[in-house]
């Protein structure tokens, strides 16, 4: 199987704190692949290297088989890459339906048009309404963005990053501060629509976790310690003594 | 389009939505065609000719702050530059005689602000924010003192003149009479406001809407924000320079004061007062900006003063400008509550009104002493006359500003309240904020 993502030596510095320390990280196209790890660990750092938001101080990421690192953001994104951000990242004042939309415009080919009725594209309304059913927010269609409750700006967030139709999906903490039933509705909607794409997820709940990933990484202080099947890692005493602990009993 | 998309995505507008929406554009031109017949003075074709201008400008502007989210203090660069490209446009054309009518000059206004909008805008629009407003004045003053050096293109403090009569007649007409001019800035201000109507519906206008909101987000779903932001600008200066070409139309002359700070900073002023969150804002700003100035004018010498103390109160008081507060009535109005808060209207706008009479007085008054101390105290503000050298006066003055200050800020208080009200009321009749 030839790979989605790849992280070569990759390393990130903030003035004389090193964040990120020598991560090399494979993940299979079409595999579903979780990142974990306790907080401060450099999760969202290591996203914020392979979606373009921050160069890496060393090594390089590769994007099936082509160098990304040092690419601004969007010209990762129009290579198929798509990330979504821990902390909700929305267009506030613009409704859910303009939300989506605009993650909608570029991938369907329309970019910076200043000649067409952006209302009179009949596949942008398509997408847009899919996705719009698909996070389920179809009721809360006109209702602008900074409006919506916590639950469901997370649905949002997460369909804002898929609508583009990137083949290689990041989520950072999709569920993060969601009620159980939330929650498993969430996973549910994940697992649908990133069934054959690429999937790297940070997540904290470690049954969504076993539950869902093909394969499992644990980053602490900055290093990937463990990776491997959800087996592999439950049975690693490694990760025991270094975070899992008692969670996975 | 499918099936599903039709009950999911917002209904499309129906024929009759879609008679209203075009009712409304043919409608505007009826009332621009017979206006003259109904305000027939030279003096009010040229207020008419001075809104126009205004509110093509005003709308330009509003392309940056409102709908893309970048604070210029330069825009009247692109006015003005497309304000001299005209008038020298006009001179060549009629020297030559080339076979171009005067209707077409604003062409080469709006070519001119475009041009130097790619030219100038590159650099500036990498950022939005702080950096983007520094960049604006620092652009502004370059150019604005180029105008004083470069003295054969830009003709020094006199400016460069024109007779707009000289060139090509069409149909007989020699724009000459205001009458005529009236009507030719109608034409563009009808043709420019559609067009920066249809610019916010297009895929390039949605992304304007999502830079503002969030440009760091826009860059995770394809689009450079820089790029975005360049094309607002470059759309903006394109019609910042039509408004200027008309502006040298109607004096038939440009000279440095269409590109200096005053222009730039009028122009921010009548869109903020008119309000930037709605397309229309900047139609009531530029319409009251432009009457206001004119009015005020006649009425008191310190005029800009009273400008300036009214935009602060919109700032402090209405940051969504004229427009946003009467949008805000619109759920009262549709929940039939709005009669609910007129007395609290009626309320607090007693108080206030002798707040201000008070400032009013109490301003006139230091500017008497300040500005003609040597001249007869018998002076006379908006029309009233009074003495400025009356100490009863001053104590009138006195106990209408701090009086009415005191009791205006309960009524307000009291209006804020019974708008909670009117408001929960609303929302029980199930109207949507
Ligand atoms: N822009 C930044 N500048 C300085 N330090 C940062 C920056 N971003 C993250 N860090 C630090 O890097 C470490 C890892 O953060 P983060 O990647 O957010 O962890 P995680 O997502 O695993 O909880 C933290 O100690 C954080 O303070
Ligand atoms: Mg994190």
């Amino acid at each position: 199987m030839s790979t989605a993502i790849e992280l070569r030596g990759v390393e990130k510095t903030f003035g004389i704190t090193s964040v990120i320390r020598n991560v090399n990280l494979s993940v299979a196209q079409g595999e579903r692949h979780a990142l974990i790890g306790p907080n401060g660990a450099g999760k969202s750092t290591l996203f914020n290297l392979i979606s373009g938001y921050m160069k890496p101080s060393v090594g390089s990421i590769l994007l099936r088989d082509e160098v990304i690192s040092g690419l601004p953001p969007f010209q990762i994104n129009r290579r198929g890459l798509s990330r979504s951000f821990q902390v909700t990242n929305v267009f506030a004042k613009m409704t859910v339906w303009e939300n989506l939309r605009c993650a909608v415009l570029w991938a369907t080919g329309h970019r910076y048009a200043f000649w067409k009725n952006v209302d009179n594209l009949p596949e942008v309304r398509d997408r847009t309404a899919q996705i719009l059913q698909d996070i389920n927010l179809v009721s809360r269609r006109d209702v602008p963005a900074g409006l919506l409750t916590y639950a469901e700006q997370r649905a949002l967030e997460i369909g804002i990053t898929i609508a583009g139709g990137a083949d290689v999906i990041l989520l950072d903490e999709p569920t993060a501060g969601m009620s159980h039933a939330e929650t498993e509705r969430a996973v549910a909607l994940i697992r649908r629509l990133t069934e054959g794409r690429t999937l790297l997820i940070v997540e904290h709940d470690m049954s969504v976790v076993f539950g869902l990933a093909d394969r499992i990484s644990v980053l602490v202080y900055g290093q990937i310690i463990a990776s491997g099947t959800p087996e592999e890692i439950r049975g690693n005493p490694k990760v025991k003594e270094a975070y899992l602990g008692e969670e996975v009993a | 389009m499918s099936d599903a998309t039709a009950t999911i995505a917002p209904p499309r507008p129906a024929a009759s939505d879609r008679l209203k929406f075009y009712g409304i554009w043919i409608a505007t031109a009826l009332v621009l065609l017979v206006l003259p017949k109904l305000f027939s003075s030279g003096g009010s074709l040229t207020t008419f000719s001075l809104i126009g201008i205004s509110i093509i400008f005003s709308l330009s502007y509003n392309i940056l702050l409102g709908q893309t989210g970048m604070l210029s203090f330069g825009h009247a660069v692109y006015y003005g530059l497309g304000g001299f490209l005209a008038i020298h446009a006009i001179n060549i054309i009629a020297k030559n005689k080339f076979a171009i009518p005067l209707p077409l000059v604003p062409l080469v206004g709006g070519a001119a602000g475009l041009l130097f909008a790619m030219l100038l805008g590159w650099v500036s629009t990498r950022r939005s924010g702080t950096a983007f407003a520094m960049i604006s004045l620092g652009v502004a003053e370059l150019v604005a003192s180029s105008a004083l050096i470069l003295r054969t293109f830009f003709g020094g403090e006199a400016g460069v003149s024109a007779n707009r009569t000289k060139v090509l007649r069409l149909f007989d007409w020699s724009f000459g009479p205001q009458i005529q001019i009236y009507y030719l800035v109608a034409a563009w201000t009808l043709i420019a406001v559609i067009a920066m109507y249809a610019l916010t519906r297009t895929p390039l206008g949605r992304m304007c809407n999502a830079v503002r909101d969030n440009p760091e987000r826009v860059q995770f779903v394809g689009y450079d924000p820089h790029i975005i932001r360049y094309i607002a600008f470059c759309f903006s200066g394109l019609f910042a320079g039509i408004a200027g070409a008309l502006a040298a139309i109607n004096f038939e002359i440009a000279n440095s004061a269409y590109l200096g700070a005053v222009q730039s900073g009028t122009v921010l002023f009548a869109t903020y007062i008119g309000g930037v969150g709605f397309f229309i804002g900047p139609i009531v700003g530029a319409i009251f900006v432009t009457l206001l100035s004119l009015g005020l004018s006649d009425l008191t010498q310190v005029w800009q003063l009273y400008f300036g103390l009214i935009f602060i109160a919109v700032v402090m008081f209405a940051p969504g400008g004229i427009t946003g507060l009467l949008m805000m009535h619109r759920p009262l109005l549709k929940g039939g509550t709005l009669s609910r808060v007129l007395p609290s209207y009626l309320l607090a706008f007693i108080p206030t009104l002798a707040m201000v009479t008070g400032l009013m007085l109490a301003i006139e008054t230091i500017v008497h002493y300040t500005v003609n101390p040597n001249e007869d105290s018998h002076i006379k503000a908006f029309g009233v006359p009074f003495d400025a050298a009356n100490p009863a006066i001053w104590a009138v003055a006195g106990v209408l500003l701090i009086g009415g200050f005191i009791i205006a800020r309960k009524t307000w208080a009291r209006v804020a309240a019974s708008w909670d009200d009117a408001l929960t009321a609303a929302r029980e009749k199930g109207v949507a904020a």
